[in-house]
């Protein structure tokens, strides 16, 4: 066990001397590792911060059924019945016109303008959640509710958040590909850093192996300078989209207050962060491995 | 039980060329023996096969008392561990010290640092290069260069030392001086094997060899 820890700190200090001895070669790896990384990264976190704010609202398909101010408590009752019975209704949720003029008095932004009213102009509604997606469907129990006496209005209100969401889960898929194929990119710049390093080193590898040195030893120092490689990269992706983040935000500020939201994108969170840095260490140490792999393969 | 037993060994290279063309012969443990013939005759490929640098096509090879053609790729380390092996090409690592060369046995089998420091410097003691141990190894003489070989070969403690020509660009008398270094471990219970081409010095150190001529035992 000792002996096996000796051996690891060993390469350690060999795989950090080997990056400081060369400081130009290693800052250029890492850039070329940072930048692919924070291509995928800076999209999922623009991609992340969208669909927080879109799940505020749910995504559910829904109708709201609005009646006409004049509706009495039988026509309500009246309009429910048909309403739960019609075919591809999934919920139906009563909202009174009292409970809605008390939900828009608890908004701090419209206390005022509800003051100023002398009595409620807002309607009873019904909310009405629908079995299925499907367009055609919210189309024709429009049509069938807009037919229901005492109902004055009926609106479809998640359309645009479909769209919304068709947009967002489109991509998500896209950066999921991207930074799949940029794996695979950091996956190559290891591996080939190494091969270079191995060639110099071929003499090295090859006195070591005859004089009884194991594919684990000859391995070691390679992976671990790949790993620390990779880390080195995700640091700089990270880096590179706190930065970009940061600058977009000052340029979002204006327009989100525009829409009177405090909206801004926020960077990857600490977790986030480790995942990045372990996931590039993970990929270099995978791209050192394969290339000393392959090397002493080629050697035997 | 023999330390190294050939069984109806052959080897081809690829392209055919018959190296070794079923050898049989036996070492004991502690014996100090010479391998000879001409060049090509098929020694370096004969301790090539004993270090399992390379494999037999036929026969086996037992080393040890380990069966070499059973052995598993991840085996061949833990083998090449118990041998001292001594390239015509020596091999030297030109990139770090005398010392540090000498080390990297050490370093490979994960000896602790100060222990291995304490070894490697006995070794280069034995060799007589303990004053040289910071130099490079460019600046060494050939025969100081043979000597490092040798330093680096037993550092291990190794139950068999194989030595590939070890004298042949050395002058006479200089030749004595490494003939003499394979004695001393000899006789502290090493099992030596030397590939020459050199009959003087066999008939001067006078001890059991091995005669290859194309491939096959005379």
């Amino acid at each position: 066990m000792r002996t096996w820890l000796r051996l690891h700190w060993l390469s350690l200090v060999q795989s950090l001397a080997r990056l400081g001895r060369a400081p130009g070669a290693t800052l250029l790896n890492v850039l070329v590792i940072g930048i692919a990384l924070a291509l995928p990264l800076g999209g999922y976190c623009v991609i992340v911060n969208l669909q927080s704010l879109a799940g505020n609202v749910s995504i559910e398909p829904e109708l709201s059924v609005f009646l006409v101010t004049s509706a009495t408590r039988a026509d309500i009752a009246g309009v429910e019945v048909k309403v739960r019975a019609a075919e591809g209704v999934k919920s139906v949720r009563f909202v009174s016109r009292d409970s809605a003029l008390a939900a828009l008095k608890r908004d701090p932004a419209m206390t005022e303008m509800v003051a100023t009213l002398r009595d409620n102009p807002l309607p009873d509604a019904f909310v009405i959640g629908l079995a299925s997606h499907d367009p055609r469907l919210a189309e024709r129990l429009q049509g069938e509710f807009r037919a229901l006496p005492k109902v004055a209005h009926v609106q479809a209100d998640s359309a645009w958040l479909q769209r919304l969401g068709a947009l967002l889960g489109f991509g998500r898929t896209a950066v999921a590909l991207l930074a799949c194929f940029l794996c695979f990119a950091l996956v190559a710049v290891t591996f080939n850093t190494i091969r270079l390093q191995i060639l110099t080193r071929a003499e090295e590898i090859e006195v070591s192996r005859l004089i009884g040195a194991t594919d684990a030893y000859i391995r070691r120092p390679f992976v671990y300078f790949g790993a620390m490689l990779g880390a080195l990269g995700g640091v700089a992706s990270l880096a590179m989209v706190f930065s970009a983040l940061r600058v977009l935000n000052r340029d979002l500020e204006p327009l989100a207050s525009l829409y009177g939201s405090a909206f801004s994108l926020e960077p990857p969170g600490l977790t986030g962060s480790v995942a990045v840095t372990g996931l590039s260490a993970a990929l270099g140490w995978l791209g050192a491995f394969l290339s000393v792999s392959a090397h002493l393969r080629r050697a035997r | 039980m023999s330390i190294i037993s050939f069984r109806q060994v052959s080897k081809r290279y690829p392209g055919g060329f018959e190296a070794l063309k079923q050898i049989s012969f036996d070492v004991e443990p502690g014996e100090m023996i010479f391998l000879t013939g001409h060049s090509g005759a098929g020694k370096t490929t004969l301790l090539k096969l004993i270090a399992a640098v390379e494999r037999a096509n036929g026969g086996t090879v037992l080393v040890n008392g380990q069966n070499l053609s059973v052995l598993r790729p991840r085996a061949v380390p833990f083998l090449r561990r118990n041998l001292g092996l001594i390239f015509q090409d020596q091999k030297l690592l030109y990139d770090r010290s005398v010392f540090d060369n000498v080390m990297l046995p050490l370093l490979i089998t994960g000896q602790p640092h100060r222990e291995a420091a304490r070894r490697a410097r006995a070794a280069l003691d034995k060799v007589g290069l303990l004053p040289r141990e910071k130099a490079d190894p460019v600046t060494l003489s050939g025969g100081e260069q043979q000597r490092l070989c040798i330093a680096r070969a037993v550092v291990n403690r190794p139950a068999i030392l194989l030595a590939d020509e070890p004298t042949a660009s050395l002058d006479a008398e200089y030749a004595d001086i490494i003939m003499a270094m394979f004695r001393d471990f000899n006789q502290v219970g090493v099992t030596v094997l030397i590939a020459t081409h050199d009959r003087g010095l066999i008939e001067k150190w006078g001890r059991r060899s091995l005669a290859l001529a194309h491939g096959r035992l005379a």
